[in-house]
């Protein structure tokens, strides 16, 4: 391994226990990230694993291959799988590996908490996951079967794969919290000597975001699965309406949460596309402040935004104006990034390697996500989209083509800068064409199902939606197993190829690309002074 | 550890700030309820009828007899329909003795609802009111009220349960219609309900 940064009389050379005690044991945040990447890796297979079973029962009309409690437990579970489980440690691996790379910082402020965090994943998804296994052996009646969302009273009244979900969401907020804590103090206190705030990688801002977003959101969430809890076995009547309680009041505590995690998962995508599309165009970001600020105002406005999740709940009509308008409000910067990352290409000396490809698939894709989220805004459409498959659509076209397809981007980026190797750029280009063309083949038809009034979360549909949902399942079933090639390529890159050189792109910028490729385990032990 | 030079000393001050934040996040969501409950009240959301929600029969205006009652309104009627439920697991039925009333505002008025235990046993319960548009229901105020308060039928009994109501006069001219609806609940056995309804499955 590289000793380029690793100086004479430095007791910190690179010693850890080999075997599985060093992944247990490690504070390293590079070892850290990897670990979350590839948990993150594994569950985003394990949620789609359980969404193309779905899909293959919404193939045809009828049912055809499970029950509707199987049905609704595997809908449920594949959301809590890819936001908790795929979705956000992925990004906090991404965190883990590039903040203390990119700011100077020899390693993350709180490295054992940072281990602890990553530990409490593994337990929590078994929970997650555990009914489906305990039903099989007549234990229970399997996993939670409620959507994602929890709604009480369906919530308060379910099976044991309610409670295991609840303890499951409280172990992964737990994690998160920590994360975020430890990202926000290496992010004010571990930044390089010349540093400022307004010189931090967008990446990082995008993170800091996100990580006071978690802080001030999943207590919330919390508190609200814990009444939940209290509800069920405890004799509470907080979401109970017998007792005087209310199950609006759930509704609202959850998507005071549930909103901002939209943004929680976005916005580390956020931060790494300009990194991505400058590097790609040969020319400096355009607008750095104007993003940082976009960041900030869309970080505080999601948290008040909320209720137009729940337009059709009965709420007086000056609130629904109200949400209606301070939705809509947000499209405002995040209009501004979207003319950020295409001026960053204006005019640039642009060439398509794969994390090109997909930052501009995303740009499109998510682009597409922000206008079908203003026709939702809309109170007086809403009524009609409300609960229907055009949400489904818009959703996905905001967490896969935003989140997922954001992810790979980032992970097609630094993957030669991890691991020294240069990824197999064949395989790469044939995995984003297949991704993006299965990718509308899945979603585009939901779009019309909706439209037509398909409702979202039933097993069964009526004759005039089959020919959408068969081709819908058809695109899954090809977005699904083209993400073995991304596997694929991760696994031979890890393994060797083609050494890369520090700079891995010809037109990348920034403390990371300093390093040598792959970084030394301990890097940034002098810090870097920044001009 | 090494370069502990490099860190800067108040990290367990920003620590010990952010995880106030937490605590305060989760504290947050626990004030959120009573919070709730109080716009709810103020605004008539999820139609709360103002006062003798919580006090369950007796409202504060007849308590306090020194506050005046409001003056009839005998311009206008208002049209006042009564519904009910029953919620699963609870063997009762229930009904209004008259589907609707048409008054002014101001005047109090007397209807009742006829429960019936349909079963066996000696089961209690309690209703929840609820009064649509959410608008009306702040002006809505329930001088006698069955609601809130246990109610025990013996089996196979039935019973009138009386309801005294006043609209207040305040009420906004465009309210034409006002229904409200209760939800009877069990409360003895309510758990076991749930219970023995999973376990039927």
């Amino acid at each position: 391994m590289s000793t380029a940064i690793a100086h004479p009389g430095n007791p910190h050379d690179e010693h850890y226990p080999g075997g599985l005690m060093r992944w247990l044991t490690t504070t390293n945040h590079k070892d850290i990230g990897t670990m979350y990447l590839t948990f993150a890796l594994m569950m985003f297979f394990v949620g789609g694993l359980m969404i193309l079973a779905v899909r293959a029962e919404l193939f045809q009309p009828g049912l055809q291959l499970m029950k509707p409690e199987f049905f609704n437990q595997l809908i449920g579970v594949h959301a809590l799988v890819m936001i908790f489980a795929a979705l956000m440690p992925a990004a906090t691996g991404f965190a883990n590996w590039m903040i203390p790379l990119m700011i100077g910082a020899p390693d993350m402020a709180l490295p054992r908490l940072n281990n602890w965090g990553f530990w409490l994943l593994p337990p929590a998804a078994i929970l997650l996951t555990m009914p489906f296994t305990l039903a099989l052996f007549g234990i229970g009646d399997g996993a939670i079967a409620t959507g994602w969302t929890f709604y009480a009273p369906l919530s308060v009244q379910g099976g044991m794969g309610v409670d295991f979900a609840i303890l499951a969401v409280h172990i992964l907020g737990i994690s998160s919290i920590m994360g975020s804590i430890n990202i926000i103090v290496t992010i004010f206190n571990m930044r390089a000597p010349g540093m400022t705030m307004m010189k931090l990688p967008l990446f990082a801002w995008g993170w800091l975001i996100t990580a006071f977003l978690l802080i001030a959101t999943l207590p919330v969430l919390a508190g609200a699965v814990t009444m939940l809890l209290t509800d069920r076995h405890f004799g509470t009547h907080f979401f109970n309406a017998a007792g005087g309680g209310d199950p609006i009041l759930f509704q609202h505590l959850f998507w005071f949460f549930g909103h901002p995690e939209v943004y929680i998962l976005l916005l580390p995508v956020w931060g790494l596309m300009p990194h991505v599309l400058s590097t790609f165009s040969r020319k400096p970001t355009y607008g750095y402040t104007a993003q940082v600020y976009s960041f900030i105002a869309i970080g505080v406005l999601s948290v008040v935004v909320w209720a137009h999740h729940i337009f059709t709940s009965g709420m007086p009509i000056p609130a629904l104006v109200y949400f209606m308008f301070s939705t809509m409000s947000i499209s405002i910067p995040l209009a501004v990034l979207f003319f950020c990352w295409i001026a960053t290409m204006w005019r640039g000396a642009m060439t398509f390697e794969t994390p090109m490809l997909f930052a501009i698939g995303f740009i499109v894709l998510f682009g597409i996500a922000g206008l079908t989220g203003l026709v939702l805004a809309d109170v007086a459409a809403d009524a009609q989209y409300h609960h229907s498959y055009f949400v489904v659509a818009h959703f996905h076209y905001a967490l896969f083509a935003g989140g997922i397809m954001g992810v790979i981007t980032g992970v097609y980026y630094w993957l030669p800068k991890w691991t020294g190797h240069m990824y197999s750029e064949k395989l790469g280009k044939l995995h984003f064409w297949l991704t993006v063309i299965a990718f509308n083949l899945t979603f585009i038809p939901q779009f019309f199902l909706g439209l037509a009034g398909m409702p979202r979360r039933i097993p069964d549909y009526a004759l005039q939606f089959a020919e959408f949902n068969a081709i819908s399942t058809i695109g899954a079933f090809i977005l699904g197993f083209s993400q073995l090639i991304f596997a694929y390529n991760i696994w031979c890159c890890v393994r060797g190829g083609t050494k890369v050189e520090a700079r891995v792109w010809e037109g990348a910028e920034g403390l990371e690309w300093e390093l040598s490729s792959p970084p030394p385990h301990h890097s940034w032990e002098i810090p870097p002074v920044i001009r | 550890m090494a370069q502990v030079s490099l860190r800067p000393p108040n990290n367990s001050r920003l620590i010990r700030r952010l995880l106030l934040m937490v605590a305060c996040g989760f504290a947050f969501a626990f004030a959120l309820v009573p919070i709730y409950d109080v716009l709810c009240r103020a605004t008539g959301l999820n139609g709360r009828t103002a006062g003798g929600f919580a006090a369950g029969g007796l409202s504060s205006s007849v308590a306090m007899p020194a506050q005046p009652r409001p003056a009839v309104d005998l311009n206008r009627l208002v049209r006042v329909e009564f519904t009910g439920t029953v919620m699963p697991g609870l063997p009762w039925d229930m009904r209004p003795l008259q589907t609707s009333v048409e008054l002014h505002p101001g005047e109090m008025q007397q209807v009742s609802y006829l429960v019936r235990n349909l079963s066996d046993k000696t089961v209690t319960a309690q209703a929840v009111p609820s009064v649509s548009p959410g608008q009306a229901a702040q002006h809505f105020e329930k001088i006698e009220c069955f609601c809130f308060q246990h109610q025990t039928l013996a089996p196979g009994e039935a019973r009138e349960m009386p309801l005294a109501f006043i609209i207040k006069p305040e009420i906004n001219a465009n309210i034409a219609q006002i229904t409200l609806s209760y939800a009877f609940f069990s409360i003895d056995d309510q758990r076991q309900t749930l219970t023995s309804q999973r376990e039927e499955k």
